[in-house]
């Protein structure tokens, strides 16, 4: 029993299937549409509504990249990417600006996007009025009437409770005036590269069957009061140690030996990148010492 | 040369594989697939109801790669599946046709046709048996001849293949409501996606697919204390049956149709009874279905799948056993072990992310005592 698959896994019509949800979601921007969302080789929750977006739209010509929190080599990236050119055979890169399609676990990358990119996004829990109505049935509803106050009202808690907005990743974003999204678990901090996005960025939830877009050049807003503004995470006055960025989001790591707190790029492939043009100027140095 | 990355991933990744095959054979042996399947008839037939594919051998080379795990061995048959073309739809298939094995009637004692008990593991005791520890090929086939043997000559003249139903009696006898056929096409979840109120073929669908484990729990509930109280089984079949599809060039006459194989099925009708208002406020006692069918012989998770399909159909739910979300949502096993077990994936941004919030509504707190105090 030898079995050979179909060029990017799927079969034609399931692949024109995600397409034509992915069509709906392109038109109405930050409306969630239900798709029949096929099993994977890869498990539920491990990032197959992205995987399932990436592998109806890839084509022979594109370049892909795939990141996971931030990083091309992490198992999970590795994983996707296997599978993807073990089906296609595309090329893959890490130079964010030479891929066609990148597909991304909770990061957006550093370097802004271009008109001729797409950025696809693996999303756990699609439904960002989840967290106070758990039944579907209700907020398809709710979102249906614009009947956000809930939302509202959960940030008004933190606000009573914690003294600020307590939303760590994923915090909820409105979409054209009209849908309030979860935007994936991607930090705050990247929260506004989704505004006016020069590449089409969509979102794919596997095993919530839901697939949905911001389309370029579309307005995000995150969620927030007058009084209290939306805030990104704060890296002030920390940089990179490797390539002393500033003003990006930063991993947080412990010196084995010091016990000393540092910091460094979340985003490898920026680091890299910048790690290089300095290298290039100077003297050669070995990342990994 | 300038900097290149660190390419630790996909390294271990690699050796991480290596591993998992170190450990399925590191003993030296290697499990034969026909011993799986001919040994493993219950993991078999509980892989091949989960992952909604009938095919015995390939459930085989599933568990063999899954070193018995039924969770992983769902999973691979089911990445499988959705590699598959639709090419045919089966005609619709009538249980009234199964080649019985196994029929009883917990609610009549002589049901038309005979309670047939068939193979049940129901009155063994669970005493292991250590003699198999050195059972041998050919003292199973000396067993085997001398069985089929008697068999052929005790054979009676009980049409196995016409048994008639449980459910038809009573609904002779006016105690269960005829419900007539519903000949709708059925929705398909696999196709589309689940909405709610779900339609009846999708909550038997999403329930015959689930979890064997998650099923038998919630129907548990439902008789432990969530629900209506006691059913009973009034028929529960195991047998073959006849699948056929039409002539794809022909037009849908049945007798050009193809008989493509069978599959073994368990069927549950399970009796609830409910109190019905009639005229003027009098109030009747009747029998409600509540319908449980899966691949294979898995008797508990069909009679599960009954409990909770009567359970599902309540038109005000109580519990939670009775909301078609919280059910229906939570019992697919690759859904569940998938999103459970992505728990080990990598959060550093989120976490990094809650970690500022953290911070800050610290921070925030002492500067406000600080302010607060003269």
């Amino acid at each position: 029993m030898k079995i050979a698959y179909n060029f990017a896994f799927f079969d034609e019509g399931s692949k024109r299937e995600i397409r034509r949800a992915t069509l709906k979601a392109i038109a109405i921007p930050g409306y969630q549409v239900p798709f029949a969302s096929r099993e994977m080789p890869i498990a539920r929750g491990w990032g197959t509504g992205g995987l399932q977006l990436t592998l109806s739209l890839i084509g022979k010509n594109d370049v892909l990249k795939v990141i996971d929190q931030g990083a091309d080599e992490s198992v999970n990236a590795v994983n996707i990417k296997k599978l993807v050119t073990g089906t296609t055979g595309v090329k893959t890169v890490e130079v964010t600006a030479e891929a066609t399609l990148i597909q991304s676990r909770h990061r957006i990358p550093e370097i802004p996007l271009k008109e001729h990119q797409i950025l696809v996004l693996q999303v756990p829990l699609p439904e960002p009025l989840r967290y106070y109505e758990p039944s579907e049935f209700v907020t398809k509803r709710l979102h249906a009437e614009k009947e956000y106050s809930g939302a509202w009202l959960m940030l008004f808690e933190q606000i009573m409770k914690y003294g600020n907005m307590s939303s760590g990743a994923d915090h909820p974003v409105m979409v054209h005036d009209r849908y309030v999204m979860a935007p994936s678990p991607i930090p705050r901090f990247d929260n506004p590269k989704m505004n006016y996005s020069n590449a089409l960025i969509l979102l794919g939830a596997g095993r919530e069957k839901k697939v949905y877009a911001v389309p370029p050049y579309t307005k995000v807003v995150s969620l927030a009061f007058d009084d209290y503004p939306f805030e990104a995470e704060r890296f002030d006055g920390m940089s990179c140690r490797l390539c002393g960025a500033a003003g990006v989001f930063l991993d947080e790591l412990i010196h084995e030996e010091t016990g000393e707190t540092y910091h460094q790029c979340n985003d490898t492939s920026f680091c890299l990148s910048r790690l290089n043009s300095v290298s290039a100027k100077y003297q050669e140095v070995p990342l990994n010492e | 040369m300038g900097y290149v990355a660190v390419k630790g991933g996909t390294l271990a990744i690699e050796e991480s594989i290596r591993r998992l095959k170190y450990e399925r054979v590191k003993k030296g042996k290697v499990l034969d697939v026909e011993s799986v399947e001919c040994g493993m008839r219950g993991l078999i037939d509980q892989v091949m109801s989960e992952s909604s594919l009938y095919g015995e051998t390939l459930a085989a080379i599933a568990i063999k790669q899954a070193e018995g795990n039924p969770e992983e061995a769902v999973f691979l048959m089911r990445a499988y599946r959705s590699t598959l073309p639709r090419k045919h739809y089966s005609r619709t298939v009538h249980t009234g046709e199964m080649r019985v094995e196994r029929r009883i009637s917990a609610s009549f004692k002589d049901i038309p046709g005979g309670q047939i008990l068939g193979a049940t593991t129901d009155f063994i005791h669970r005493l292991i048996d250590f003699e198999l520890m050195n059972e041998t090929e050919e003292e199973a086939k000396i067993w085997l001849s001398a069985f089929e043997r008697q068999v052929e000559y005790e054979a009676d003249d009980t049409d196995l293949n016409r048994l008639p139903k449980v459910s038809d009696y009573l609904r002779a006898e006016g105690l269960i409501a005829d419900c007539g056929n519903d000949d709708q096409e059925p929705d398909d979840v696999t196709r589309t996606s689940l909405k709610f109120p779900a339609s009846r073929s999708e909550i038997l669908q999403v329930l015959t697919r689930g979890q064997t484990g998650a099923v038998t729990a919630f129907a548990y509930a439902v008789i432990r204390g969530y629900g209506q109280l006691h059913p009973t089984v009034g028929e529960l079949r195991v047998g073959d049956l006849p699948v056929c599809i039409d002539d794809p060039i022909g037009r849908s006459d049945p007798d050009d149709a193809y008989y493509i194989g069978d599959v073994k099925v368990t069927e549950v009708e399970m009796l609830i009874p409910v109190t019905v208002e009639k005229e003027h406020g009098k109030k009747e006692l009747e029998f409600d279905i509540g319908y449980g069918v899966c691949f294979g012989q898995n008797e508990t998770k069909a009679i599960a799948m009954g409990i909770l399909d009567n359970s599902l159909s309540a038109k005000h739910p109580e519990y939670p056993s009775q909301n078609q979300e919280f059910v229906l949502y939570h019992i697919d096993s690759v859904e569940a072990t998938g999103f459970v077990s992505h728990l080990k994936m990598p959060h550093y941004v989120t976490f990094q992310s809650k970690l500022d919030s953290v911070r800050k509504t610290r921070k925030s707190k002492t500067e406000r005592q600080e302010v607060g105090s003269p």
